[in-house]
């Protein structure tokens, strides 16, 4: 014990170099607070002090004004469309990307993440491409006075071509590590392919899923290049969530943008609580931990 | 070239919580020492506090004359076998071999033939460029250890080396280690929880129960001469027997055994006997009567399971010459050799006779 | 059997429709006229002011990412401190938030009536309107990218070597450069192309604050914006194709130097 005593009073050269790892480590954590600060918090603040300076009930006047009320409409009908194709065809893709061998798999696998490829504003010029005046399928659709283009429908295509990737990648990882094993004895009990996917396969995968559902939701409400490419801007009609920021700031008026802003980034906050809790549960299910 | 370890006074306290408390010993120079315990004795604590990876609360630590206690662990040269090997998993076996010559920036030249050295040694030398996910768990053992005597340290420290190996394995790495130490002679600290390991390959073993030391001797003293209830129950199988002590013997129910003049007049006192030192009378009359319950066939031995008067079971291992016939349900007399009486303990974990895991001595 | 290849059939057609499809279109209306035609869009002005920025813009932002990544992974995954958890889901932001809104954020912080950005207007430095708000934006909307490839290694790290490593008398510097970093590497270089592939295609974060000066700080997908709203579609197309075959090349470099590792 005096041992002890004795050593307190100079410090060593292990200290030192205790102290000094300690410094460090503050200084690293601080860095990367401050730099997440500067980037994300502070901004944050920002955007809600920007759009509450004009007082709170800027919120409800904004809110009740019939565009705004009929982008988040758009928006609405927009992601939900788009989150019920992408996942129940990723369901798809990802079990035939896992689950089956042949020819063309890889590929397969590469054009899954063409869309992180690709620019939105080249994803809204390839649909203008596609179904505008000149467009291959333009013919096609003019003849049955179907409007894709500069309508509803193309908007609905470029976002689900852009949130194509997500429920996909998440599924896959998740199929592979689980394996067959859990399928495979369901089948032999007699269960048939519908029964052994919804009672099996599904509850095991359910966290991935949702993880790809928020993050597919999430990226749906956010688009805005490709849609404003395809959107013609038609007030009333066509103006999304996002779109209507962008044209609301281009004609000053910018206390309403603002607020749609805020509110955006308000589900989106929510959106990453769920995100987060999935993500936790999916790795919990899997057997890691963080 | 080697030197001894001495540890004094040492601590290591978690809160309330006393993982080693107060544990003092020497590892002699050239030895291999073995710290002796099962899990949570705090036997891979001290090892790490030794090396430095730990901080103890307390104490002092010694290697010769140096005293280590403030250095940290990169300034100690002390060598360092991890149970799951720890290799570097994206270098090569010679890239990890020779790393603490790397660090010490020696010349290319000295590195490869220090590497080629010990890999000769350790006898991989096909495998130098090998990387560890393409060797087995022994090879890897093995190159954990070439990597830990490539700079030459004066100490080795192993945390439970073979813990994480098959059975066979093991035994081959045992015999292994044993011939390695006896060519370089560099004094080592083993950590281990498997006696028969203990025993084998230390010159000394120090065993140690919940934090502390127990008993410090050469293996066939901690065997033969247990200081405390815990080292006689621990190392080897023990038959437990409880009784009191009654004019240096215990007395347990109709008979008694000698050994107990230690001990005060009229203490609650446990006996250990170990089961090959049950043996069956020759003729009437012997140390304690018993019913023979079963007699199973173990190669050369029989292993022989028994009822004392007083309901206590007993297990014996008698060579089969010594039988003299007994079989299941006779009525048999037995000599009990080489009792140990201890006060007996307050922990009454000890129900029933045999506490430790039966051995079957290998023919 | 047959159900097997219905399932591959609908997966084929869903992939093909929803994404080959688009995709020939832009390639074969961008080299419709050929490589003089390519030529002739690079040479319509400030087209190649614009690659030029969003190439240099994208690598800085990568490089930095790479950095501010790992060491952001490290920290979140080595220390314990008050806040981690939260750090950690305010890192993922990014992810879930518009890029519109991003934009906006920047600019209240950032612009002249913000906080920060009225404190640095006051001492002459201006940030929005500048090539330097074009990388603040990449920089925001990348910000998860090299953390999340990089904290499930980290994880898995057995610190055993670490530990080993200072055994063998390595600092913490040296055990980080030797034994942590070769390990992370894959994982940060598939995070930094990720990103770079990103902000070579970024369009909501950057169009509100960089002000889009032709020559100064338009940047490509801007432009190919612009040009698509002039009913210039064969343009934008020459200059989309040149934006997307960089990104795919990436990705595919990605792929490639990720599983050859793996088989390391």
């Amino acid at each position: 014990m005096s041992a002890v005593a004795a050593r307190d009073a100079v410090p060593t050269d292990l200290e030192r170099a205790r102290r000094r790892r300690r410094l460090v480590r503050s200084l690293l954590v601080i860095g990367c607070v401050g730099y997440v600060a500067v980037l994300l918090l502070l901004p944050l603040i920002g955007i809600i002090r920007t759009a509450l300076e004009p007082g709170v009930g800027i919120v409800r006047e904004t809110l009740t004004l019939p565009e705004v009320r009929h982008a988040f409409y758009l928006t609405g009908i927009i992601t939900v469309i788009t989150v019920v194709v992408t996942t129940v065809f990723g369901l798809i893709v990802a079990w035939v990307l896992v689950r089956q061998r042949f020819h063309g798999r890889a590929v397969m696998n590469a054009l899954v993440d063409l869309p992180f490829a690709l620019s939105p504003v080249t994803v809204g010029l390839a649909c203008v491409l596609l179904f505008g005046a000149n467009g291959w399928f333009n013919e096609f659709f003019a003849a049955r006075g179907i409007q894709i283009i500069f309508a509803v429908p193309a908007m609905v295509l470029v976002t689900i071509f852009i949130c194509v990737p997500f429920t996909i990648r998440e599924l896959v990882p998740v199929l592979e590590e689980i394996g067959l094993d859990e399928e495979d004895a369901s089948r032999t009990l007699g269960a048939s392919l519908w029964q052994t996917f919804f009672k099996v396969t599904l509850p095991n995968i359910r966290w991935a899923l949702g993880y790809g559902v928020a993050l597919t939701t999430a990226r749906a409400i956010g688009e805005i290049g490709a849609v404003l490419i395809v959107s013609g801007l038609i007030k009333g009609k066509t103006e999304t969530a996002t779109i209507f920021i962008f044209t609301a700031i281009e004609e000053r008026q910018t206390a309403e943008a603002f607020v749609v802003a805020l509110v955006l980034a308000a589900i989106s906050i929510v959106l990453l609580v769920l995100l987060e809790a999935f993500r936790r549960r999916s790795e919990k299910g899997r057997g890691h931990t963080t | 070239m080697s030197t001894p370890i001495v540890v004094q006074d040492l601590t290591k306290r978690f809160g309330d919580f006393a993982a080693v408390d107060d544990v003092s010993f020497t590892a002699p120079a050239g030895a291999v020492t073995a710290l002796l315990g099962p899990s949570g004795s705090g036997k891979s604590t001290v090892l790490r506090m030794i090396a430095g990876l730990e901080i103890p609360t307390a104490g002092r630590i010694f290697m010769g004359e140096e005293e280590l206690t403030a250095k940290s662990v990169q300034d100690r040269g002390v060598g360092f076998v991890f149970q799951h090997y720890a290799l570097f998993r994206h270098m090569t076996v010679s890239q990890n071999v020779e790393f603490g010559l790397r660090v010490r920036k020696e010349s290319a030249a000295s590195r490869r033939a220090r590497v080629d050295e010990l890999l000769e040694l350790v006898q991989l030398s096909n495998f130098a460029g090998r990387y560890p996910d393409q060797l087995s768990g022994g090879q890897r053992q093995r190159v954990a250890l070439a990597r830990a005597l490539a700079p030459r340290p004066e100490v080795l420290l192993l945390d439970e080396p073979f813990g994480a190996l098959d059975a066979k394995v093991r035994q081959d790495l045992r015999r292994w280690l044993d011939e390695l130490h006896r060519e370089l002679g560099v004094t080592s600290l083993l950590v281990t929880h498997d006696q028969e390991e203990a025993l084998e390959l230390a010159n000394q073993v120090v065993v140690m129960h919940e934090g502390r030391v127990e008993q410090v001797g050469a293996p066939a003293v901690i065997y033969d001469d247990p200081a405390t209830p815990f080292v006689a129950g621990f190392v080897g199988a023990a038959n437990v027997l409880h009784g009191q002590v009654r004019e240096g013997h215990v007395h347990l129910g109709a008979f008694r055994l000698p050994g107990a003049d230690h001990l005060d007049e009229g203490v609650a006192a446990t006996a250990f006997v170990r089961p090959h030192d049950v043996r069956v009378a020759a003729d009437q009359g012997g140390d304690a009567r018993a019913v023979v319950e079963r007699v199973a066939t173990l190669g050369w031995l029989a292993r022989l399971t028994l009822t004392l008067d007083g309901g206590e079971t007993v297990v014996a291992h008698v060579p089969h010459e010594e039988l003299h016939g007994a079989k299941e349900g006779d009525l048999i007399w037995l000599d009990l050799r080489n009792p140990k009486a201890f006060v007996r303990p307050e922990t009454a974990a000890d129900e029933g006779a045999t506490i430790a895991p039966e051995e079957v001595p290998a023919s | 059997m047959a159900r097997h290849l219905a399932l591959r059939g609908a997966a084929i057609l869903y992939l093909g429709l929803i994404v080959v499809l688009p995709v020939l279109a832009v390639i074969r209306e961008g080299f419709a006229g050929g490589l003089a035609a390519l030529r002739e869009a690079l040479a319509i002005p400030y087209a190649w002011d614009a690659i030029r920025l969003t190439l240099i813009t994208s690598i800085l932002a990568a490089v930095i990412n790479a950095v501010m990544g790992t060491a952001l992974a490290y920290v979140l995954v080595r220390f314990r401190f008050p806040g981690r958890r939260v750090l950690s889901s305010v890192v993922d932001l990014p992810l879930a938030i518009p890029t519109l809104v991003t934009g906006l954020m920047l600019v209240s912080l950032y612009g002249p009536n913000g906080a920060i950005g009225g404190w640095l207007a006051e001492r002459g430095i201006q940030v929005v309107f500048t090539k330097f708000a074009v990388l603040l934006a990449l920089l925001v909307v990348t910000l998860p990218l090299v953390v999340r490839q990089v904290m499930p290694v980290l994880q898995e790290l057995d610190p055993a070597e670490e530990e080993a490593a200072s055994t063998l008398g390595a600092n913490a510097w040296t055990s980080f450069r030797r034994v942590v970093l070769p390990a992370v590497r894959p994982a940060v270089v598939g995070g930094t192309l990720l990103t770079f592939a990103r902000c070579l295609g970024e369009f909501g974060s950057v169009v509100l604050i960089s002000g889009n000066l032709p020559g100064k700080t338009l940047t490509a997908p801007v432009f190919i914006f612009q040009l698509a709203n002039q009913f210039r579609p064969a343009e934008a197309a020459a200059v989309a194709t040149l934006l997307f075959a960089l990104a795919f090349v990436l990705v595919l470099v990605t792929a490639r130097l990720t599983r050859r590792r793996e088989d390391a």
